[in-house]
């Protein structure tokens, strides 16, 4: 071998072992220790740092869930309660099973029964058109139909109608993380219970204005005439600024509210069809898939 | 003819085509309305507060809300009669927001209100009692801004008023009214100019006027030529030459600190628009308080555009009436001029004290073109009188990225439209940034609740 070769190989592997038992030392020093457990359950996690936990991205979920003592505060939406069930095994705590929730569009106010006054022009976001306009038709709540929701979604759960100019959520993808709630500047977007076999009643309409001013700009919309209020059995449903509200904690989705509503305001999702034919025709049934069809009844398991 | 030296702003700006198709119309009255929907809130700064009921009957000029809070302004009664109802009232913003609604009967004025048309030249009203004389009369910016005279007129501790800038630039299209108030009542203007002289307690008036107004120019000209306190500069014609930061380079080489922070105060000027400078000598000389304005009705398809004096709370629909009816290819309303004008969703509107025009544009020239990518030929930014960079700004916007957008100064913007109107991919470039300032705004009061 050339002096020059076994120079440079000795001179060259000196400098490589030094700086091994440099680094070697550095990494001991400023190792940072971490609680295994948290790798642990950023596997269990979904991983779609959506942000629906309230914490910025999983890890910093799975941060927050080993530092706290119990985890009644702490809650994955999209994982749900299986995902929570395998972080309690992990952490060694109790967790409660908690109500699935779906994102609900409290809005029926499609083309045909919103007509528009204006035309409007400007950036087609809904946030923008909000802040510039209020709205291009005479309801100053409803849809605006740009998808700002849409955009938002991280889990291809609503998608716009183009027919009817309405946004439809898909309940198998829908985690309820709540990023559409946030998104939409008229806060049609509510996060209601799924509901046993995911039957739930709500009232799809935001508008406050007099029932004759709302009936004129929506032929969908409610008018606040009370006569759901005075049907339930329950007192589940409340008036407040002419539009009802039903409160699900107290709803047993007997559906006497929706047979009694004039305007079809109040909507009822994946209940079988009635025996008796529906007398009135702007009464409806849409079932939650994300279909772009007309909306039509909804054949799904009998009731036991 | 000698060739005038006209000042203007060094940076930016755009020239659309002035169509002044109204500058030859003499004001004229306009017939009282039936009733009248007075909104509460025509000012910057809180909402009045009512001091009538339901069934009071009011007489014109009365006082129907006060003042309330240190930034705000107060309401008069702009027709006789009795009070109807309190209701919200869609204003040009397309919201509907508090309103009295009055039912007009007869015409019968508030005792002590100077109704003759002489002029009254002596000012015997002290400096305070100017002042005061001037909020009690519920007068704001009509040039637009609706901010309460009164407070401009009492500089903030350690602010000291230098320059007194009265602005009767009207650079936006189509808006005559300001020109014809200085046609028609030069004198009372200069009147009205002496008074905030006094008000300020200083001798150096400038009003600054667009060339394209050169008998204005020239009738102020000889209405001022006994004053020596007041000197009248042409401006070139050039958009936004009226926006009070390009106004005050233009006249005095000064320049406000960029905003949400920078005020006229900050470098010693205040400006005034003419029409506001007119209710002052109607307030002070007349004791007439600010309850109507000169409004200009105009569009290529109108049979009778012109310049009428309007009560407050009249609906547009009648003075599109007056103007000989919609125009049956009529396609969008504007409340304001063509550049920062707001379409109106419907005529049923009520005028309130900053509404200066009316523009009626046909279906063909209504809409706008579609949108296309940017082409980075950063016209948009030659164009920013504030030296912004709107294609940045609008992409900041879309992607939420607020930090960086408060760095870039997107809160600066004075939403002039000049970006919009030169860009040639039609990128709403404006809408986003407005929208953008919003966010800002939010996230800036939030923050500043946190500390």
């Amino acid at each position: 071998m050339s002096p020059v070769v076994f120079y440079t190989i000795i001179s060259l592997s000196t400098v490589g072992i030094v700086a091994a038992v440099i680094l070697y030392f550095v990494a001991q020093r400023f190792k940072v220790v971490e609680d295994p457990r948290i790798d642990q359950i950023e596997q269990a996690l979904p991983g779609a740092n959506c942000g629906g936990c309230g914490f910025p991205g999983c890890r910093a979920f799975a941060e927050a869930c080993v530092k706290a003592d119990d985890l009644s505060q702490l809650f994955c939406p999209v994982g749900g309660s299986d995902c929570m069930g395998v972080i309690a095994k992990i952490l060694n705590l109790q967790v409660q099973a908690k109500e699935k929730l779906v994102a609900v569009v409290r809005c029926e106010g499609s083309y045909d029964k919103r007509p528009k006054t204006i035309r409007y022009d400007g950036a087609p976001t809904c946030a923008i058109m909000h802040q510039a306009v209020s709205s291009d038709t005479g309801c100053p709540n409803g849809c605006l139909s740009w998808g700002d929701c849409v955009v938002v979604c991280r889990f291809d759960a609503i998608h716009m109608n183009p027919v009817t100019g309405l946004p439809e959520v898909d309940e198998k993808k829908c985690t309820a993380c709540g990023a559409c709630v946030t998104a939409c500047p008229k806060g049609i977007i509510e996060l209601r219970k799924m509901g046993p076999k995911g039957c739930r009643i709500y009232v799809g309409c935001v508008n406050q204005d007099p029932g004759s001013v709302a009936r004129k700009a929506c032929q969908a919309a409610c008018i606040g005439c009370g006569l759901c209020v005075k049907a339930c059995p329950f007192d589940a449903i409340s008036l407040e600024k002419n539009l009802a509200y039903i409160d699900q904690d107290k709803c047993k989705l007997c559906r006497k509210c929706v047979a009694v509503c004039p305007t079809g305001a109040i909507v009822e999702i994946n209940f079988p069809p009635k025996k008796q034919p529906q007398t009135d025709a702007t009464r409806h049934t849409t079932h939650g898939e994300g279909e772009t069809t007309q909306p039509k009844r909804h054949t799904i398991q009998k009731k036991t | 003819m000698t060739l005038q030296n006209t000042k203007t702003f060094p940076q930016g700006g755009v020239h659309p085509a002035n169509n002044k198709l109204t500058a030859d119309q003499p004001i004229q009255d306009l017939p009282l309305p039936a009733s009248v929907s007075v909104h509460l809130g025509q000012h910057i700064g809180k909402p009045a507060a009512p001091v009538i009921r339901v069934g009071d009957t009011v007489k014109v000029g009365q006082l129907i809300a006060r003042a309330d809070g240190f930034i705000s302004a107060a309401v008069h009664a702009p027709v006789s009669g009795r009070i109807e109802k309190f209701i919200d009232v869609m204003d040009q913003t397309g919201y509907k927001k508090p309103a009295v609604v009055i039912r007009t009967d007869g015409d019968h004025w508030q005792e002590g209100i100077d109704l003759s048309p002489d002029l009254v030249t002596d000012i015997k009203a002290d400096g305070e009692t100017i002042i005061q004389k001037i909020a009690d009369a519920g007068i704001i910016g009509m040039g637009g801004a609706g901010f309460p005279t009164h407070v401009k007129l009492r500089p903030p501790e350690g602010k000291t008023i230098e320059y007194l800038l009265i602005n009767g630039v009207e650079c936006e299209p189509f808006l005559t009214s300001d020109h014809r108030l200085m046609l028609e009542k030069g004198h009372e203007l200069v009147v009205g100019i002496k008074i905030l002289l006094k008000a300020l307690r200083i001798n150096k008036a400038m009003i600054g006027i667009e060339d394209n107004k050169k008998d204005a120019i020239e009738l102020l000209r000889q209405h001022a030529a006994a004053e020596r306190q007041i000197e009248i500069y042409p401006l070139k014609v050039w958009y936004p030459q009226g926006g009070e930061r390009q106004l005050i380079k233009s006249l005095t080489q000064r320049e406000i600190p960029p905003p949400p922070k920078g005020l006229p105060v900050d470098v010693g000027c205040a400006v005034f628009n003419v029409a506001t400078t007119l209710a002052v000598y109607e307030a002070v000389q007349k004791n007439k308080p600010c309850m109507d304005r000169v409004v200009t009705i105009t569009g290529a398809g109108l049979t009778n555009p012109g310049n009428f004096r309007v009560r407050v709370g009249t609906f547009v629909t009648q003075l599109i009436e007056a103007a000989g009816g919609l125009p049956d290819n009529a396609g969008k309303i504007l409340s304001g001029g063509p550049m920062m004008g707001k379409a109106l969703p419907q005529t049923d509107i009520p005028i309130t004290k900053t509404m200066g025009g009316i523009v009626i544009f046909p279906a063909n020239q209504a809409c706008r073109k579609p949108s296309m990518e940017c082409i980075r030929c950063a016209k948009c930014v030659s164009v920013c009188p504030l030296g912004l960079e709107p294609y940045l700004l609008m992409t900041l916007s879309e992607k939420g990225l607020w930090e960086r957008a408060r760095e870039e100064r997107m809160l600066s913007c004075c939403e002039c439209a000049c970006c919009q109107y030169i860009c040639p991919s039609n990128r709403p470039l404006l809408d986003y940034i407005r929208y953008g300032k919003s966010v800002l705004t939010q996230m800036l009061r939030a923050e500043k609740n946190h500390e």
